[in-house]
Protein backbone atom coordinates (compact mmCIF):
# COMPACT_ATOMS: atom_id res chain seq x y z
CA UNK A 1 0.00 0.00 0.00
CA UNK A 2 1.25 3.28 -0.46
CA UNK A 3 2.21 5.50 2.59
CA UNK A 4 0.15 8.52 3.22
CA UNK A 5 2.35 11.46 3.49
CA UNK A 6 0.87 14.80 5.25
CA UNK A 7 3.00 17.99 5.73
CA UNK A 8 6.12 15.13 4.58
CA UNK A 9 5.24 13.48 7.59
CA UNK A 10 5.41 9.52 6.49
CA UNK A 11 2.04 7.81 8.18
CA UNK A 12 1.47 3.94 7.81
CA UNK A 13 -1.06 3.65 8.73
CA UNK A 14 -4.65 5.39 7.64
CA UNK A 15 -6.98 5.37 10.82
CA UNK A 16 -6.83 7.99 12.98
CA UNK A 17 -8.47 7.34 16.13
CA UNK A 18 -10.36 10.03 18.49
CA UNK A 19 -9.87 9.84 22.38
CA UNK A 20 -13.48 10.70 23.63
CA UNK A 21 -16.18 8.44 25.10
CA UNK A 22 -13.88 5.60 26.22
CA UNK A 23 -15.07 3.69 29.54
CA UNK A 24 -11.55 4.01 30.98
CA UNK A 25 -8.26 5.39 29.82
CA UNK A 26 -6.78 1.76 29.77
CA UNK A 27 -9.44 0.49 27.42
CA UNK A 28 -8.64 4.11 25.23
CA UNK A 29 -4.79 3.01 25.30
CA UNK A 30 -5.62 -0.45 24.52
CA UNK A 31 -7.44 0.37 21.43
CA UNK A 32 -5.08 2.93 20.20
CA UNK A 33 -2.60 0.58 20.04
CA UNK A 34 -4.50 -2.31 18.64
CA UNK A 35 -5.89 -0.23 15.69
CA UNK A 36 -2.64 0.84 14.35
CA UNK A 37 -2.97 4.28 14.36
CA UNK A 38 0.06 6.34 13.89
CA UNK A 39 -2.53 9.80 14.80
CA UNK A 40 -4.47 10.29 17.75
CA UNK A 41 -6.63 13.32 18.76
CA UNK A 42 -6.54 15.16 22.28
CA UNK A 43 -8.63 17.84 23.22
CA UNK A 44 -7.98 20.76 25.88
CA UNK A 45 -10.13 21.44 29.07
CA UNK A 46 -9.41 24.42 31.65
CA UNK A 47 -8.03 22.46 34.97
CA UNK A 48 -10.03 22.08 38.03
CA UNK A 49 -8.04 22.73 41.18
CA UNK A 50 -9.82 20.44 43.25
CA UNK A 51 -9.63 17.34 40.98
CA UNK A 52 -6.62 15.64 40.71
CA UNK A 53 -7.88 12.92 38.04
CA UNK A 54 -5.84 10.24 35.65
CA UNK A 55 -3.34 12.27 33.10
CA UNK A 56 -4.65 11.32 30.34
CA UNK A 57 -1.62 12.18 27.88
CA UNK A 58 0.41 9.47 29.26
CA UNK A 59 -1.63 6.78 27.77
CA UNK A 60 -1.24 8.33 24.00
CA UNK A 61 1.72 9.44 23.99
CA UNK A 62 3.99 7.12 21.70
CA UNK A 63 6.62 6.76 19.92
CA UNK A 64 4.84 6.50 16.69
CA UNK A 65 2.05 8.56 17.16
CA UNK A 66 1.57 11.61 16.18
CA UNK A 67 -0.34 13.75 18.80
CA UNK A 68 -3.19 15.75 16.64
CA UNK A 69 -4.71 18.43 19.00
CA UNK A 70 -8.11 19.79 18.25
CA UNK A 71 -9.52 22.82 19.18
CA UNK A 72 -13.02 21.45 20.15
CA UNK A 73 -14.82 24.25 22.27
CA UNK A 74 -13.64 27.37 20.64
CA UNK A 75 -16.51 29.10 18.22
CA UNK A 76 -14.48 31.84 16.26
CA UNK A 77 -11.24 32.25 14.26
CA UNK A 78 -9.34 34.38 17.09
CA UNK A 79 -10.59 31.51 19.44
CA UNK A 80 -8.80 29.24 17.33
CA UNK A 81 -5.76 30.84 17.15
CA UNK A 82 -5.22 31.02 21.02
CA UNK A 83 -6.27 27.77 21.62
CA UNK A 84 -3.82 26.60 18.91
CA UNK A 85 -1.07 28.82 20.99
CA UNK A 86 -1.81 26.94 24.25
CA UNK A 87 -2.09 23.78 22.04
CA UNK A 88 1.30 24.19 20.48
CA UNK A 89 3.01 24.80 24.05
CA UNK A 90 0.81 22.17 26.17
CA UNK A 91 1.81 18.79 23.41
CA UNK A 92 4.92 20.58 21.86
CA UNK A 93 3.40 20.46 18.05
CA UNK A 94 2.51 22.39 15.77
CA UNK A 95 0.03 20.07 14.68
CA UNK A 96 -3.67 20.94 14.45
CA UNK A 97 -7.23 19.56 14.07
CA UNK A 98 -8.99 23.13 13.98
CA UNK A 99 -12.34 22.98 14.71
CA UNK A 100 -14.81 25.82 14.86
CA UNK A 101 -18.43 24.81 15.64
CA UNK A 102 -20.70 27.43 17.64
CA UNK A 103 -23.15 25.33 17.82
CA UNK A 104 -23.28 22.84 20.67
CA UNK A 105 -26.33 20.81 19.81
CA UNK A 106 -25.19 20.08 16.08
CA UNK A 107 -21.15 20.72 16.34
CA UNK A 108 -21.31 21.36 12.66
CA UNK A 109 -18.10 23.19 11.60
CA UNK A 110 -18.68 26.78 10.93
CA UNK A 111 -17.35 27.22 7.63
CA UNK A 112 -16.72 31.10 7.47
CA UNK A 113 -14.44 30.91 10.22
CA UNK A 114 -12.91 27.85 9.70
CA UNK A 115 -11.70 29.25 6.67
CA UNK A 116 -10.40 32.41 8.31
CA UNK A 117 -8.41 30.60 10.98
CA UNK A 118 -7.00 28.14 8.18
CA UNK A 119 -5.41 31.25 6.60
CA UNK A 120 -3.88 32.62 9.84
CA UNK A 121 -2.64 29.18 11.53
CA UNK A 122 -0.76 28.39 8.73
CA UNK A 123 1.12 31.87 8.57
CA UNK A 124 1.47 31.04 12.25
CA UNK A 125 3.02 27.71 10.95
CA UNK A 126 1.02 25.30 12.44
CA UNK A 127 -0.11 21.94 10.25
CA UNK A 128 -3.63 22.93 9.91
CA UNK A 129 -6.07 19.96 9.79
CA UNK A 130 -9.65 21.56 9.32
CA UNK A 131 -12.05 19.79 10.39
CA UNK A 132 -14.99 21.07 7.37
CA UNK A 133 -18.47 20.59 5.51
CA UNK A 134 -18.72 18.41 2.92
CA UNK A 135 -18.69 21.62 0.38
CA UNK A 136 -15.87 21.24 -2.28
CA UNK A 137 -15.50 24.83 -2.87
CA UNK A 138 -14.77 25.34 0.92
CA UNK A 139 -12.34 22.62 0.71
CA UNK A 140 -10.59 23.94 -2.27
CA UNK A 141 -10.32 27.10 -0.43
CA UNK A 142 -9.10 25.44 2.50
CA UNK A 143 -6.29 23.96 0.69
CA UNK A 144 -5.58 27.10 -0.94
CA UNK A 145 -5.39 28.39 2.06
CA UNK A 146 -2.48 26.25 2.96
CA UNK A 147 -4.09 23.25 4.91
CA UNK A 148 -2.51 20.24 5.22
CA UNK A 149 -5.53 17.92 4.52
CA UNK A 150 -9.06 18.70 4.40
CA UNK A 151 -11.33 16.33 6.86
CA UNK A 152 -15.02 16.64 5.79
CA UNK A 153 -17.70 15.44 7.45
CA UNK A 154 -19.50 11.80 6.70
CA UNK A 155 -22.61 12.76 8.51
CA UNK A 156 -23.12 14.89 11.72
CA UNK A 157 -20.69 13.89 14.64
CA UNK A 158 -20.59 11.49 16.52
CA UNK A 159 -24.55 10.09 15.00
CA UNK A 160 -22.47 6.75 13.32
CA UNK A 161 -24.79 7.46 9.86
CA UNK A 162 -22.25 6.58 7.58
CA UNK A 163 -21.84 8.48 4.55
CA UNK A 164 -24.55 10.74 3.96
CA UNK A 165 -22.49 12.92 2.07
CA UNK A 166 -21.28 10.21 -0.22
CA UNK A 167 -21.56 12.43 -3.19
CA UNK A 168 -20.23 15.27 -2.30
CA UNK A 169 -17.26 13.17 -0.89
CA UNK A 170 -16.62 11.67 -4.07
CA UNK A 171 -16.22 15.38 -5.79
CA UNK A 172 -14.03 15.94 -2.88
CA UNK A 173 -11.49 13.86 -2.89
CA UNK A 174 -11.68 14.38 -7.34
CA UNK A 175 -10.73 17.62 -6.95
CA UNK A 176 -8.06 17.68 -3.65
CA UNK A 177 -4.52 18.15 -3.94
CA UNK A 178 -4.12 17.47 -0.16
CA UNK A 179 -5.40 14.61 1.83
CA UNK A 180 -8.95 13.98 1.98
CA UNK A 181 -9.52 12.25 5.53
CA UNK A 182 -13.27 11.58 6.14
CA UNK A 183 -13.87 12.75 9.64
CA UNK A 184 -17.80 12.41 11.98
CA UNK A 185 -20.31 9.89 11.67
CA UNK A 186 -18.30 6.87 10.06
CA UNK A 187 -20.23 4.25 12.51
CA UNK A 188 -19.09 0.70 11.16
CA UNK A 189 -16.17 -0.36 9.65
CA UNK A 190 -18.05 -1.20 6.09
CA UNK A 191 -18.46 2.74 6.04
CA UNK A 192 -14.71 3.16 6.74
CA UNK A 193 -13.67 0.75 4.30
CA UNK A 194 -16.21 2.42 1.45
CA UNK A 195 -14.95 5.80 2.30
CA UNK A 196 -11.11 4.41 1.94
CA UNK A 197 -12.25 2.88 -1.57
CA UNK A 198 -13.65 6.26 -2.95
CA UNK A 199 -10.14 6.94 -2.40
CA UNK A 200 -10.18 8.83 0.66
CA UNK A 201 -6.90 9.36 2.17
CA UNK A 202 -7.76 8.09 5.95
CA UNK A 203 -10.76 8.23 8.22
CA UNK A 204 -10.75 9.40 11.39
CA UNK A 205 -12.62 7.60 13.63
CA UNK A 206 -13.44 8.09 17.42
CA UNK A 207 -17.16 7.44 18.59
CA UNK A 208 -17.78 4.15 16.58
CA UNK A 209 -14.89 2.21 18.57
CA UNK A 210 -15.29 4.01 21.76
CA UNK A 211 -18.45 2.69 22.49
CA UNK A 212 -18.71 -0.06 21.04
CA UNK A 213 -19.06 -3.54 23.03
CA UNK A 214 -15.44 -4.50 22.99
CA UNK A 215 -13.67 -1.28 21.79
CA UNK A 216 -10.27 -3.34 21.29
CA UNK A 217 -11.91 -5.62 18.82
CA UNK A 218 -13.38 -3.08 17.60
CA UNK A 219 -10.76 -1.05 16.49
CA UNK A 220 -8.76 -3.88 14.95
CA UNK A 221 -12.08 -3.85 12.90
CA UNK A 222 -11.39 -0.71 11.55
CA UNK A 223 -7.81 -1.28 10.83
CA UNK A 224 -8.57 -4.05 9.12
CA UNK A 225 -11.52 -2.26 7.05
CA UNK A 226 -9.14 0.76 6.00
CA UNK A 227 -6.52 -1.83 4.96
CA UNK A 228 -8.99 -3.59 3.04
CA UNK A 229 -10.82 -0.22 1.54
CA UNK A 230 -7.14 1.37 0.58
CA UNK A 231 -6.15 -1.98 -1.09
CA UNK A 232 -9.57 -2.25 -2.99
CA UNK A 233 -9.10 1.66 -4.03
CA UNK A 234 -5.20 0.93 -5.26
CA UNK A 235 -6.18 -2.37 -7.07
CA UNK A 236 -9.18 -0.55 -8.92
CA UNK A 237 -12.72 -1.34 -8.23
CA UNK A 238 -14.85 -2.70 -11.50
CA UNK A 239 -16.94 -0.66 -12.63
CA UNK A 240 -20.62 -0.55 -11.30
CA UNK A 241 -23.22 -1.90 -14.18
CA UNK A 242 -25.76 0.20 -15.47
CA UNK A 243 -28.06 -2.52 -16.09
CA UNK A 244 -29.43 -5.38 -13.60
CA UNK A 245 -28.34 -8.04 -16.84
CA UNK A 246 -25.97 -10.49 -15.81
CA UNK A 247 -22.49 -10.53 -16.69
CA UNK A 248 -21.39 -13.81 -16.45
CA UNK A 249 -17.93 -14.87 -14.67
CA UNK A 250 -17.97 -18.46 -15.21
CA UNK A 251 -18.50 -20.15 -18.58
CA UNK A 252 -21.49 -20.45 -20.02
CA UNK A 253 -20.88 -23.09 -22.58
CA UNK A 254 -23.18 -26.32 -21.58
CA UNK A 255 -21.12 -28.97 -20.27
CA UNK A 256 -23.83 -31.57 -19.20
CA UNK A 257 -26.02 -31.19 -22.49
CA UNK A 258 -24.73 -31.30 -25.83
CA UNK B 1 -2.31 37.78 47.39
CA UNK B 2 -5.05 36.69 45.77
CA UNK B 3 -4.84 35.93 41.55
CA UNK B 4 -7.74 33.79 39.23
CA UNK B 5 -7.10 30.50 37.96
CA UNK B 6 -9.49 29.83 35.64
CA UNK B 7 -12.15 32.08 37.19
CA UNK B 8 -11.28 30.68 40.32
CA UNK B 9 -9.86 33.08 43.25
CA UNK B 10 -6.32 31.72 44.24
CA UNK B 11 -4.21 32.49 47.07
CA UNK B 12 -0.56 32.94 45.96
CA UNK B 13 2.36 34.16 47.72
CA UNK B 14 3.59 37.43 46.88
CA UNK B 15 6.15 37.76 44.22
CA UNK B 16 5.88 34.13 42.88
CA UNK B 17 6.18 33.29 39.54
CA UNK B 18 4.19 31.22 37.14
CA UNK B 19 6.34 28.36 37.82
CA UNK B 20 5.68 28.68 41.46
CA UNK B 21 2.53 28.48 41.17
CA UNK B 22 2.34 25.58 38.52
CA UNK B 23 4.44 24.06 41.60
CA UNK B 24 1.53 24.72 44.07
CA UNK B 25 -1.20 23.27 41.67
CA UNK B 26 1.24 20.31 41.45
CA UNK B 27 0.22 20.62 37.40
CA UNK B 28 1.66 17.58 35.36
CA UNK B 29 4.92 17.83 34.12
CA UNK B 30 3.72 17.82 29.73
CA UNK B 31 0.21 19.07 28.41
CA UNK B 32 -0.24 21.88 30.15
CA UNK B 33 -0.37 25.57 28.92
CA UNK B 34 -1.20 28.77 30.43
CA UNK B 35 -2.37 32.27 29.80
CA UNK B 36 -1.86 35.43 31.07
CA UNK B 37 -4.59 37.86 30.80
CA UNK B 38 -5.70 35.56 27.56
CA UNK B 39 -1.88 35.68 26.40
CA UNK B 40 -0.20 32.29 25.91
CA UNK B 41 3.18 32.41 28.57
CA UNK B 42 5.81 30.31 26.51
CA UNK B 43 7.24 27.33 29.41
CA UNK B 44 10.56 29.23 29.02
CA UNK B 45 9.26 32.25 30.47
CA UNK B 46 7.89 30.44 33.18
CA UNK B 47 10.33 31.16 36.13
CA UNK B 48 10.78 34.66 35.16
CA UNK B 49 7.11 35.64 35.10
CA UNK B 50 6.31 37.13 38.36
CA UNK B 51 2.26 37.49 38.99
CA UNK B 52 0.76 40.37 40.77
CA UNK B 53 -2.86 40.55 42.97
CA UNK B 54 -5.91 40.25 40.37
CA UNK B 55 -3.79 38.69 37.96
CA UNK B 56 -6.05 36.26 35.40
CA UNK B 57 -4.56 33.46 34.28
CA UNK B 58 -6.30 30.43 31.90
CA UNK B 59 -4.46 26.69 32.49
CA UNK B 60 -5.37 24.19 30.40
CA UNK B 61 -4.32 20.73 30.64
CA UNK B 62 -4.96 17.30 28.07
CA UNK B 63 -8.42 15.74 27.85
CA UNK B 64 -10.06 13.33 25.97
CA UNK B 65 -11.75 14.38 22.71
CA UNK B 66 -12.53 13.66 19.37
Amino acid sequence: MEKLIIAGKEFGSRLFLGTGKFNSNQTMEEAILASGTEMVTVAMKRIELENKEDDMLKHIVHPHIQLLPNTSGVRTAEEAVFAAQMAREAFGTNWLKLEIHPDPRYLLPDSTETLKATEELVKLGFVVLPYCQADPTLCKRLEEAGAATVMPLAAPIGTNKGLQTRDFLRIIIEESNVPVVVDAGIGAPSHAAEAMEMGAAACLVNTAIAVAGNPVEMAVAFKEAVVAGRRAYEAGLGIQAENLEASASSPLTAFLND
Amino acid sequence: MKILVNNKETELTEGNTIADLTRQLELPAQGVAVALHNRMVPRTQWEEQTLKEGDSLVIIKAACGG
